[in-house]
């Protein structure tokens, strides 16, 4: 191991006393945290503490089942909320360990690299004075005088681009600093990646939108169904591409093993990249996205929106939309709200459950045997009340808050019915089904540097683990009988291997052959 | 031939795979506890035999001879204590039962071509690079270890002696791919039709494989290692490289397979940019791809840190590898995350 230390930058880990007071200690600190050691136990700890974010559900991912975790867990979840648990990659004691690491990454680093272009700008180390003591060793006499041997040796060395330093006896040359070149940009591009992830944090804006065929989305904060932006990200300034859903298609396996498994999902969108730009139209498709000037959009899933009509008493349309439903099954069986505010004798609203091949049972009631829309079926129940829409609290538009309203009737319809609602409430026709698509918008300035990262570490990695730094030694002598003794020995780190044949192959291309040829097989 | 065809043939072929190894895994057995040194163990014993004249014959003027072999490298000089008693006592009822070991890798390189020939089936019958689900990964993985032993064996024979341990895992993981995992060849769901997918997946693929292999060979150091300490010596362990070889071959797979294991991630990575608009979600597949990541980088770490290498690097290797098959059964089965497309059956 002792030999490794020679080749490789590494810190030694020799154990010193810090010296008395502040400075002293603060100095062992340092030595301890860049050493090798800690930054083995801080890669453990960031292993262990990946962990519990796979177990919990998280806010950033999912916030429902975090929310249904809290409440299903009452005395528990609290406690794991307060150690950020349902926020592990974005906790503090998370941030402290992958800090702490790159600062000991840092520290590691810098005096590796000093070292390094030492290393580089330096000749390889003299020939040792007893070659024989090295494990890859070869020695034979031969009749060429000392200064061929050298020269010959010089020239097959180079040829294989060793760096090579002669004397008039000796050859040193060493090979491989790209070992060392490659540990140390694998290393910093660790650093430049977590630069990268940084800047898509700060400035980057993602946000998503759910939009009904022949329905439109442009770029601004307010059509956003939720939107999040990075601290330093500007909210005023996002490109003003808009789009309109023209046609949505989505195509299923039918029969077979796997009947209802989804094939293809198509959005065909027509995109203009600015206010007044002639406008194009482009299929997006789930693994296709949409780019605007670097901003980009997804398609992320689909369902359906019922198109539904609401008349008065006198047959006036009060509210005629594409109400989306939210798919809950893999059937896409859906459920969905709609509200009416304004226009009745008072608030009411339909709890929904929108099946897109429905088969209506008198005992199961209503399921869905097929996710494409063949034969879409409709169960609505009437509440009337109060919708607690002025209660300020958020709500969701795919239900409703009954906690004022009162259960009235319940209806099942398919595409065409008119339902007429008692207590004069007039009618809702059900007049057909829209699909919608939901969108994920999102640009990360930190993308492209987060690649270049990524690519420079591998590239690191693959020069520091295939690469193999090896010195080499000849040393040409004149024995007492005139004759010209020749030895040679190699040095490489303990993994590589292989010396010995990179030995033999320099003999065997030295000019100067051998007089007396390998005696290996008898005893001196 | 029809799709539905090609299906059934590859189906058929994963049995035949399973049959022809089954004999491979009873061959390889019959060599360890019947045969001699066997050939391989001959050709070494007899190398050390050779090295160990001319350890003794170093005055400093000798050299080895460039024409060993491939066996050059391999100090052997350890394993020279009764090689030579050992082969001459050997009765012929012994050295019959060395030849179970040509056959026993035979075998080994037809089960091999019989799950390459079943993975073309399938890709046939689906239409599509056969590894979309847990079942095709299956497959896939197992076929990787045995392709990358038989080419580990070849250049380092002595490692055939590993061939049952190899063998065993793979068979249940055929197995378990057969009975529990299997599925239908059939088309993806659209989330899962990218080239970049099909990168990431066939790396990943790989990368199984060669972990694998590595933490057998990890297991194998770690035993020698502790007869070496202990002066035991038993039937594997004589026929077993010596631990410092089984070690450093063991670092050779993982430091292959490491920036391949990067490369799979970051494809994975790239893939997941262009279905969900993040290149990182920390759903529970990428958090253990994460984890397994960290702990190898910990595991390369350790073999260069003072008073960590050896038998504590390979704890972590086999840690390491933990992590990577429980990512690889348990995430599928108990976490849901936006991975959870394995195709279980029943599910
Ligand atoms: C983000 C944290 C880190 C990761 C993921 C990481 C990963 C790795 C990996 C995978 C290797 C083996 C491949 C290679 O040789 O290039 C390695 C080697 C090395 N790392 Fe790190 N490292 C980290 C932090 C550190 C720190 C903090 C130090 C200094 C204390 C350090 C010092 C070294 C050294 C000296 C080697 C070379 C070992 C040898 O000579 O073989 N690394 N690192």
């Amino acid at each position: 191991m002792t030999d490794n230390a020679v080749l490789s930058t590494q810190p030694h880990e020799a154990v010193r006393q810090p010296g008395l007071g502040p400075r002293g200690l603060a100095r062992w600190a340092w030595r301890q945290l860049t050493s090798m050691r800690v930054a083995l136990l801080l890669l453990f700890m960031l292993a262990v503490a990946a962990v519990p974010g796979s177990v919990f559900p998280q806010r950033g991912a999912n916030p429902g089942d975090v929310l249904s975790y809290l409440d299903q867990h009452r005395t528990l979840g609290p406690w794991l909320d307060r150690l950020s648990m349902f926020d592990v990659y974005s906790a503090p004691w998370f941030a402290a360990i992958y800090l702490l690491l790159f600062v000991s990454l840092v520290g590691c680093v810098l005096p590796r690299s000093r070292q390094h272009v030492r290393a580089l700008r330096s000749r390889p180390p003299a020939t040792p004075r007893n070659l024989s003591r090295f494990a890859d060793h070869r020695s034979f006499v031969t009749d060429a005088e000392p200064g061929a041997v050298v020269a010959g040796a010089r020239e097959a060395l180079r040829a294989r681009w060793w760096r090579v330093d002669v004397t008039a006896e000796t050859v040193a040359a060493e090979k491989g600093y790209l070992r060392e070149t490659g540990n140390l940009l694998f290393h910093v591009a660790l650093l430049f990646l977590l630069v990268g992830i940084a800047l898509g944090a700060l400035f980057g804006t993602h946000g998503s939108v759910i939009v009904v065929e022949g329905g439109s989305f442009a770029n601004t904060l307010p059509q956003y169904d939720s939107f999040g932006a990075g601290r330093l990200a500007s909210t005023s300034g996002l490109p003003p591409f808009s789009f309109t859903l023209r046609d949505f298609r989505a195509s299923y396996e039918r029969g077979g093993a796997q009947d209802g498994a989804p094939r293809s999902f198509e959005a065909d969108l027509l995109v203009r990249d600015a206010p007044g730009a002639s406008p194009r139209l482009q299929t997006v498709e789930v693994n296709s996205p949409l780019e605007v000037g670097g901003t980009k959009v997804f398609l992320i899933g689909h369902g359906y929106a019922p198109r539904i009509t609401v008349r008065d008493k006198a047959g006036n349309v009060i509210s005629s939309t594409a109400v989306p439903f939210l798919p809950r099954d893999g059937k896409f069986t859906s459920m969905g709200a709609i509200k009416i505010p304004d226009g009745g004798p008072t608030q009411f609203g339909f709890r929904g459950v929108f099946l897109p091949t429905a088969r209506m049972d008198k005992v199961e009631g209503g399921t869905s045997t097929f996710p494409a829309a063949d034969s879409p079926g409709l169960l609505l129940s009437l509440w009337t009340g109060d919708l607690g829409l002025d209660t300020g609290k958020p709500q969701s538009v795919y239900s409703l808050d009954t906690s004022r309203m009162k259960a009235g009737p319940l209806r099942s319809m398919r595409v065409g019915d008119t339902w007429t609602l008692p207590d004069g409430l007039g009618s809702i026709t059900f007049d057909g089904v829209s699909e919608f698509a939901s969108f994920n918008i999102a640009h990360d300035p930190g993308k492209e540097p987060v690649f270049f990262a990524a690519m420079a570490a591998l590239a690191g990695l693959m020069l520091s683990l295939f690469v193999r730094r090896r010195r080499l030694w000849l040393r040409a002598t004149v024995d007492g009988e005139g004759r010209t003794l020749v030895e040679v020995a190699g040095l490489a780190k303990s993994e590589s291997g292989g010396l010995g044949r990179e030995l033999d192959d320099l003999l065997a291309r030295l000019p100067a052959r051998p007089s007396d040829p390998y005696p290996a097989e008898e005893p001196a | 031939m029809s799709q539905q065809t090609f299906a059934q043939l590859s189906n058929g072929l994963v049995y035949g795979a399973m049959g022809v190894l089954t004999i491979a895994m009873f061959a390889y057995a019959a060599e360890l506890a019947f045969g001699t040194r066997s050939r391989v163990g001959r050709g070494v014993a007899a190398l050390a035999a050779r090295e160990s004249k001319v350890l003794v014959a170093a005055g400093g003027a000798v050299a080895a001879g460039a024409a060993n072999g491939p066996l050059t490298a391999v100090p052997v000089a350890r394993h020279l204590d009764g090689a030579e008693a050992v082969r001459q006592a050997a009765p012929e009822r012994q050295r019959r039962a060395d030849q179970f070991g040509g056959v026993a890798f035979s075998l080994t390189r037809l089960g091999l071509l019989l799950m390459v020939l079943s993975m073309v089936g399938r890709g046939l019958a689906a239409r599509r690079a056969p590894w979309g689900n847990m079942y095709e990964f299956s497959v896939a993985s197992a076929m990787v270890v045995l392709a990358v032993f038989v080419a580990v064996t070849r250049r380092r024979p002595e490692l055939r002696y590993l061939g049952t341990f190899v063998i065993v895992p793979v068979l249940l993981t055929l197995g378990a791919a057969i009975t529990f995992l299997y599925v239908p060849a059939g088309p993806l769901v659209p989330a899962l039709k990218s080239y970049w997918l099909v990168i990431h997946v066939a790396a990943a693929i790989v990368c199984g494989g060669v972990f694998s292999l590595g933490g057998v060979v990890t297991v194998m150091y770690l035993l020698q290692d502790r007869w070496e300490r202990r002066g035991v010596t038993n039937r594997l362990s004589r026929r077993l490289p010596p631990s410092d070889q089984l070690d450093q071959s063991a670092y050779r797979l993982f430091a292959f397979v490491f920036p391949l294991w990067t490369f799979a991630i970051v494809a994975g990575a790239i893939w997941a940019e262009n279905a969900w608009g993040r290149y990182w979600n920390w759903d529970p597949k990428e958090t253990w791809a994460f984890i397994t990541w960290v702990v190898f980088a910990g595991y390369l770490h350790a073999r260069a840190t003072a008073g960590w290498s050896g038998r504590k690097a390979a704890a972590i290797a086999l840690l390491g590898l933990s992590c990577f098959v429980f990512n690889y059964f348990g995430v599928n089965i108990w976490f849901t995350g936006l991975h959870s497309y394995g195709g279980l059956p029943n599910k």
